[in-house]
């Protein structure tokens, strides 16, 4: 790559950069790691963080966007967050250090910090490339997380919920979770902190073995000063079957990447997406969902409502290689503007090389119907409790999918919360 | 109880003018038809009634127990009693029947400083007014009106009219797309509602639906105004000779 003429390091970037100088002499990892992180700040540092120019990060320029950096607090004590269900078992990080971990059966749980120490397999701090500004971060500054495995044939009786909760400063944390073969699993993301500026990065490996089934529920809750980046990446082995279900409600410049590779055939990927994006937040989802064998099916539905100066972003690219025939592939976006000031960008974008295949994508962007309005006004219903039984209707039809009643409740709840805060 | 006074109203977005000088009185207890060749005006007449906002008024006054409603949003103007069944009910996804009954109830009882509804005394009401109607519990289990056939829609546009209880009914070419079972039906329901104090305006094309549900006044709209008012027997002249007589006298 030829650099034709290098910027000056923004205030974030160069905090960055200062802050690794600081911080790495105590960051979890032997010399292995240590010299990734060292990889990773040359290349923020050479590079700066991804503009406009990038196309993968087009519709969110993060080096614009990204006023600056707070500093570490390992101090910080954030407070404790109910699991989105009761039985749900917690696994705490609080600023990126675990402060609770839990048990469940058949289900090990190690530190990741303790795996960074050590060599252990399918542990890295690998990331996408010079403009994977998620990954490099992360891979700079990670302090802890948890390494998961679900044993082989097991159906644990709990969910496992891990948390990132911050208040203020930063907080980077990977996960590496391994659904073994033939095991069934519901996981919860909860991504939640105080109203404190804070810097948060969250990077998760899935690995989903031959025949498991498991539903990933993200939660992003954080606070109104929040930058959140977040990276998933998945792998479906032979006919695994995930459910990865991501509402965003809050934070001020979130960022949901999602990598997904369909390696095995039989396998499903059902991806569902709530982002309620208000005041004037920047929400962006950017999907890259990989058909690589044939016989594969998935589907993707991204419902946005966004209100006040709110910037919303979906990308969503699915990749079908040459021999993945009979892939199925079913994408679809839909915005409800509630504001003239708010905005939702859309890149869809199929890159098909297998000639057997069913792949489609639409997306809409439209206001609150009029008539409706109008006919639920007629019956005695204030406008702002019309608006939100529609804007709830608009997001209630996916969320109604997921199986648990339970689940469905505790998720209109804070939607209920969102709508009546920005309805 | 319902007095329009030398309405002028336009469509808000082009300026057409559709309500040309409408003046109309209707009393407590009354029952008045409202009848007209297509496009004097019946609809929009319902509609700005109803407040909506695609039609802007321009002159006059529409005073509803003696206080103007023109300022009166949609909201307001059904919780102080003011009911529009809909010649086409919306159809509205993902909003469930039962859900949105029961908020258009308690809404107007909050709205009019009534306690809520608790949900055994709600579910209560709507068994009973739904069996008169011959709707089942099924229907109201689907979202609001989505799959409904035409006469689904009218039998349960007249559900919510007996479960909000209003005092001024508007219907609007509520025999449009009925058989004659379901025009009975929906005619029971509406007369079961006559009462001293509650008036009935039933907008109509047809004599047909006025044998059903008997009209003490009828009036003729042509072009935005009222042109003639008589009693019932002007309902069956105009299905005789049709409405070229009476408008043509009137000009």
């Amino acid at each position: 790559m030829t650099v034709q003429s290098k910027l000056p390091l923004t205030a974030a970037e160069t905090a960055l950069v200062d802050q690794f100088g600081t911080r790495v002499g105590s960051l979890p990892g032997n010399a292995n790691v240590v010299q990734i992180r060292d990889r990773a700040i040359q290349a923020i540092k050479e590079n700066g963080l991804p503009t406009r120019r990038v196309e993968a990060w087009h519709y969110t320029d993060l080096r614009r966007l990204l006023a600056g950096v707070p500093a570490d607090d390992p101090a910080a004590d954030a407070a404790d967050l109910e699991p989105v269900l009761s039985d749900a078992v917690r696994f705490t990080l609080k600023n990126g250090r675990i402060a609770a971990t839990g048990r469940v059966e058949s289900v090990t749980v190690q530190s990741m910090a303790d795996a960074l120490r050590a060599d252990v397999s399918g542990v890295s701090l690998a990331d996408h490339g010079i403009i994977d500004a998620t990954g490099l971060i992360n891979a700079a500054f990670v302090t802890d997380g948890f390494v998961v495995q679900v044993e082989d044939g097991a159906e644990p009786a709990h969910p496992v919920e891990l948390q990132s909760l911050h208040d203020g400063g930063q907080a980077h944390v990977r996960n590496v979770v391994t659904v073994g073969e033939g095991s069934r699993a519901t996981f919860f993301d909860r991504q939640a902190g105080s109203d404190a500026a804070v810097l948060d990065t969250a990077v998760t490996e899935l690995k989903l073995r031959k025949n498991a089934e498991a539903t990933w529920i993200t939660v992003q809750e954080t606070g109104e000063a929040a930058t959140h980046l977040a990276q998933m990446n998945i792998t479906l082995d032979e006919n695994a079957k995930l459910t990865l279900f991501v509402v965003n409600l809050s934070g001020k410049i979130v960022r949901q990447e999602i990598n997904a590779d369909v390696l095995g055939e039989g396998a499903d990927l059902t991806f569902r997406a709530v982002n309620l994006i208000g005041d004037d937040a920047h929400c962006d989802i950017t999907l890259s969902l990989g058909h690589l064998v044939p016989n594969t099916t998935s589907t993707e539905t991204v419902r946005n409502v966004v209100t006040g100066r709110a910037q919303g972003v979906f990308q969503g690219q699915i990749r079908v290689d040459q021999i993945a025939q009979k892939t199925d592939a079913q994408m679809a976006c839909n915005t409800l503007l509630l504001s003239d000031d708010a905005g939702f960008s859309t890149k869809p974008e199929l890159e098909i090389f297998a000639d057997d295949v069913v792949c489609a994508h639409g997306a809409t962007v439209a206001e609150i119907d009029h008539n409706h309005l109008f006919y639920l006004m007629a019956r005695g219903i204030s406008e702002k409790t019309a608006r939100g039984l529609l804007i709830k209707a608009f997001v209630a039809e996916i969320v109604e999918e997921l199986a648990d009643e339970r689940l469905i409740e505790a998720l209109e709840t804070r939607i209920d919360r969102w709508l009546e805060a920005h309805g | 109880m319902l007095e329009i006074k030398n309405l002028h109203a336009r469509i808000a977005e082009d300026g057409t003018e559709i309500i040309k000088g409408l003046d109309l009185t209707v009393k407590p207890g009354e029952v008045a038809a409202i009848m007209g060749p297509n496009g004097s005006g019946k609809s929009t007449l319902s509609y700005i009634l109803a407040g909506r906002d695609d039609y802007a008024v321009t002159e006059g006054d529409i005073l509803y127990n003696g206080e103007s409603i023109l300022e009166m949003d949609p909201a307001e103007r059904a919780a102080a009693g003011i009911f529009l069944a809909f010649q086409y009910p919306m159809e509205i996804p993902g909003v469930a029947t039962m859900q949105f009954l029961k908020v258009a109830m308690n809404e107007q009882r909050k709205a009019r400083g009534e306690a809520e509804l608790t949900t055994p005394d709600f579910i209560r009401h709507v068994k009973e007014a739904a069996g008169d109607l011959e709707i089942s519990m099924e229907m109201l289990k689907r979202p609001l009106n989505v799959g409904f056939s035409g006469g689904e829609k009218k039998r349960a546009e007249i559900l919510q009219m007996k479960l909000l209880q209003p005092k001024l009914c508007v219907l609007d070419e509520t025999d449009s797309g009925l058989d004659i079972d379901a025009l009975k039906i929906v005619s029971d329901g509406v007369n079961s509602l006559r009462s001293p104090d509650r008036a009935t305006i039933v907008i109509t094309h047809y004599q047909r639906l006025l044998d059903y549900i008997v009209p003490d006044t009828v009036h003729v709209l042509s072009k935005g105004r009222i042109v003639k008012t008589g009693d019932k027997t002007l309902a069956h002249e105009l299905e005789a000779h049709g409405y070229a007589d009476i408008i043509n006298a009137a000009a």
